[in-house]
């Protein structure tokens, strides 16, 4: 049992932070690794990135968007409740050098699956830039968190609610029009956007990583439920990644293996709802 | 001869009551119900307890057949199930997937002109006999060693090895990567075949005698094999399977509901797809499904697509009907519940539709040409003779890899040039030092069978070891 000594909510509910005791993978996790979670004997196994460890406490943090039935199970998971099975550390770590400057860019929660990263970033040397997005000014997370693990920060919001209005693509073209000399970028989050961050670096000459989060069971390249096409060779996100070079990942393929189980979902989404709205009642 | 026991009158085999095939090709019980006592006793009438018995020959760990046969025919269930755990500690898992015609029944003399004496059957109804009265003496356990072993994956030939050393006296602790212990008897062998509760039992008992189990233990990941010495064990087994899915490298093989055997399994067996949406995992519920492939995990995946509500499930294999590496007992179960079979069949392309899911498939019709190295008759395409099928769900079930996670992330352990580990095949040693490996991680996709007695060997010499040095 892995028990959560810590929660928090944010951007509305939306988005979930769970801090997990889990000694032996906190201990060993590097960024850029993942763990799964499985809350229950019947619940099902979900990837997530390690947005924090801390080894002295012997603690993990995951932070997740409650998008389906499994994360919204996660979300009824209080202080001092635990998960039943915990598994990683996953995947392998981040590749970070000191390179010179360096432009993060994370969308969604993908912002935080970015900060070790962008932290890992600022602490070996490189000048960070970090740019973040989210649809609208509620929903975005980890703001202060990313000023502090970054040296300058660009907030972006779909719908101009706040920061400078427009997708992070728009702030990254003037990053890179203004930064000829930036070596290296990071983007993290939902599938359209690293296509078009990978898209428009390419034009640059600037060597791009993404992380891709396709669907898993086991995490340990036993299924091949992960297989992603780059540079046109079969790869397991789960073992060979879940980073890759941006330039040579199909990102069309994974966007539609992405839907593989979409009516299922709505529907166990739609059951699992009118239960707690049952249970509410009660 | 002709004053044996069984000679006297002559005995029908005596056949399991089973789940009628249009029933249970809807259902996730087991097939067959199991002999009930007086047909396992009339059964056992018809050994003719050989002097020298083929049977045990056949036997890949050498039970004494006749030994527990003759038990069974005085009704001594009990001491039956002693007799059998001497050389085979899981005989209900044994009982129910050993391919027999290949081994022991396949000897067996009584199947020269008659059909063989039903082994498996006898050794499934022994033990099943033992988990419902637990009459027999649990084995003495020797005194402590102070000595630490570390058993690498929970499939037969680790929880043989934990089994054999806890007994020898040595502490043991298991370490599985998934959530649940078992290896492909629980991920793979689906419920209708090997109901996991009878796994389950197993693994309790060895936990009973002092095994620690440590799930979701990813060795190579969480924790690696100097790690492991360094935590102050002396000894290490590695027991981690072929886990390596084999896909296909032709057009289309990524669209959506073409996936591994490996794949469909897990989420069927270990996540318990097939009770969605009371379990989380989702499945995709092919009404028109293609197996690639023609062993026992062909049929597992053909037979589970039929009970996950496929209107029609084929097997499309490469070979002909005499190849087909499952065991003959499968085949003929999924004959009887509808599963079609396309021979000498090969998969040329698959064809999708506009949101990528996967809606048909092209198919090379192949003949048998000139033997090949292996003195099989090679398949060879014939020229022109491509049709299409139409299908939702293609499962690959075609072969299985070494998984390179921990052998690769492991220095000083040889692999041969397929990934596979370099054993001795008599002591199971590796080139590392204190290391140990058997089992399919060892040989290639093999048997529950060979797993475990490579599993045995490499205990003998693990013990050997701990007394007495490398
Ligand atoms: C390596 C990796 C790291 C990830 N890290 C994070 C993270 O830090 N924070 C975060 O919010 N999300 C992360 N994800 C995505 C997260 O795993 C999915 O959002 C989650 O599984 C959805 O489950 P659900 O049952 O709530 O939703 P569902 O109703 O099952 O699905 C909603 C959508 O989520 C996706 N999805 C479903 N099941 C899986 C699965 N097993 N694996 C991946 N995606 C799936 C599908 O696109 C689906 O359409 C990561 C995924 C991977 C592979
Ligand atoms: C669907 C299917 C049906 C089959 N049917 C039959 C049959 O009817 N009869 C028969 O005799 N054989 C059958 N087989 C073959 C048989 O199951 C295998 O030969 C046998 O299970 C091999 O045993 P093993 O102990 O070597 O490995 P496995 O059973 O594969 O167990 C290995 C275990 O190690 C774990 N593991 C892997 N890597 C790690 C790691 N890094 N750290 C920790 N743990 C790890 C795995 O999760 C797994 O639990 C079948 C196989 C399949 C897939
Ligand atoms: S070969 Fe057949 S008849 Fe002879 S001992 Fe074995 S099971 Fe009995
Ligand atoms: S999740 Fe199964 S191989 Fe990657």
């Amino acid at each position: 049992m892995f028990k959560i000594v810590n929660r928090k909510e944010m951007a509305q509910g939306t988005v979930i932070l769970n801090e997990i005791e889990a000694p032996l993978i906190a201990n060993k996790a590097k960024p850029g690794q993942f763990v799964i979670l499985k809350a229950d004997e019947t619940g099902e196994r979900i990837p997530l990135t390690m947005a924090n460890t801390n080894p002295e406490k012997g603690t993990i943090t995951i932070i997740y968007m409650v998008v389906g039935k499994s994360t919204a199970r996660f979300k009824t998971l209080k202080v001092g409740d635990s998960y039943m099975d915990v598994i990683g550390p996953l995947g392998k770590a981040t590749d970070i050098e000191k390179v010179g400057k360096v432009v993060c860019v994370g969308g969604g929660t993908g912002v935080a699956v970015m900060h070790p990263i962008t932290r890992a970033n600022k602490l070996i040397g490189n000048d960070v830039t970090c740019i973040i997005g989210a649809k609208t000014k509620d929903l975005l997370i980890l703001e202060d968190e990313m000023r502090a693990a970054s040296h300058r920060l660009i907030v972006c919001t779909d719908d101009g609610s706040y920061g400078k209005p427009g997708f992070v693509t728009e702030a990254l073209k003037e990053v890179l029009e203004a930064n000829k000399d930036i070596k290296m970028c990071y983007a993290i989050g939902p599938v359209p956007m690293m296509k078009f961050v990978s898209k428009m670096t390419k034009e640059y000459n600037v060597p791009t990583i993404v992380s891709l989060n396709p669907i898993m069971v086991d995490g340990t390249g036993m299924c091949g439920g992960c297989r992603v096409t780059v540079g046109g060779e079969t790869k397991f996100a789960c073992v060979d990644g879940p980073e890759f070079d941006g330039h040579k990942v199909d990102y069309d393929e994974l966007f539609s293996r992405l839907a593989s189980y979409f009516e299922d979902e709505k529907k166990c989404m739609e059951e699992y709802c009118k239960l707690a709205e049952a249970a509410a009642k009660l | 001869m002709a004053e044996k026991p069984g000679k006297k009158e002559k005995i029908p085999r005596q056949s399991m009551p089973e789940q009628k095939p249009d029933v249970r090709a809807r259902n996730f019980e087991e097939v067959p119900f199991g002999l009930p006592s007086e047909a396992a006793i009339l059964e056992a009438q018809r050994c003719l307890q050989c002097k020298s018995p083929a049977c045990v020959e056949g036997c890949p760990v050498g039970v004494d057949i006749p030994g527990f046969i003759a038990l069974v025919r005085e009704g001594k269930f009990t001491d039956a199930i002693s007799k059998i755990w001497e050389m085979n500690a899981l005989p209900a898992v044994c009982g129910r997937v050993c391919p027999q015609e290949l081994q022991c029944e396949g000897k067996c003399i009584v199947g020269k002109k008659d059909q063989p004496v039903a082994i498996g059957n006898l050794e499934r109804f022994v033990a099943d006999y033992e988990r419902k009265n637990r009459l027999a003496p649990m084995p003495k356990k020797a005194a402590r060693t102070g000595k630490k072993v570390a058993v690498v994956g929970s499939g037969p030939s680790g929880l043989t090895v934990a089994g054999d050393l806890i007994l020898k006296g040595h502490e043991v602790s298991i370490f599985e990567a998934f959530h649940k212990p078992g290896g492909v008897l629980v991920y793979g062998i689906p419920e209708f075949r090997l109901p996991k509760e009878i796994v389950f039992s197993e693994v309790e008992g060895l936990e009973r005698q002092g095994v620690h189990l440590e799930c979701n233990q990813v060795v190579g990941r969480s924790v690696s094999l100097d790690e492991l010495f360094a935590q102050g064990f002396d000894a290490i087994y590695l027991g981690v399977g072929a886990g390596l899915p084999t896909l296909l490298d032709v057009p289309g093989k990524n669209l959506i509901g073409i996936m591994s055997a490996n794949e469909y399994l897990t989420r069927s067996n270990l996540m318990k797809a097939y009770r969605f949406p009371e379990y989380d995992t989702p499945i995709i519920r092919g009404k028109n499904v293609v197996t690639l492939g023609g062993g026992n995990v062909a049929m597992d995946s053909a037979r589970t697509a039929l009970r996950l509500g496929a209107d029609v499930s084929r097997i499309v294999y490469r070979r002909s009907r005499a190849e087909l590496p499952a065991r003959a007992a499968e085949v003929h179960h999924a004959e009887e519940e509808g599963v079609e079979f396309h021979f000498l069949a090969a998969p040329l392309e698959f064809k999708g539709n506009e949101k990528g899911r996967v809606i048909g498939m092209k198919v090379q019709q192949m003949e048998l040409g000139e033997p090949d190295a292996s003195g099989r008759r090679r398949p060879v395409p014939v020229e022109g003779n491509v049709y299409d099928l139409e299908c939702d769900l293609v499962i690959i079930a075609v072969g299985a890899g070494a998984n390179p996670l921990l052998t690769k992330s492991t220095e000083g352990l040889q692999l041969n040039k397929w990934g596979y580990i370099v054993a001795d095949p008599v002591t199971g040693k590796t080139s590392k030092k204190g290391v140990w490996a058997g089992g399919d991680i060892v040989t290639g996709a093999a048997t529950v069978i060979l797993a475990m007695g490579a599993g045995r060997q490499a205990a003998d010499s693990i013990h050997d070891y701990l007394m007495r040095g490398w």
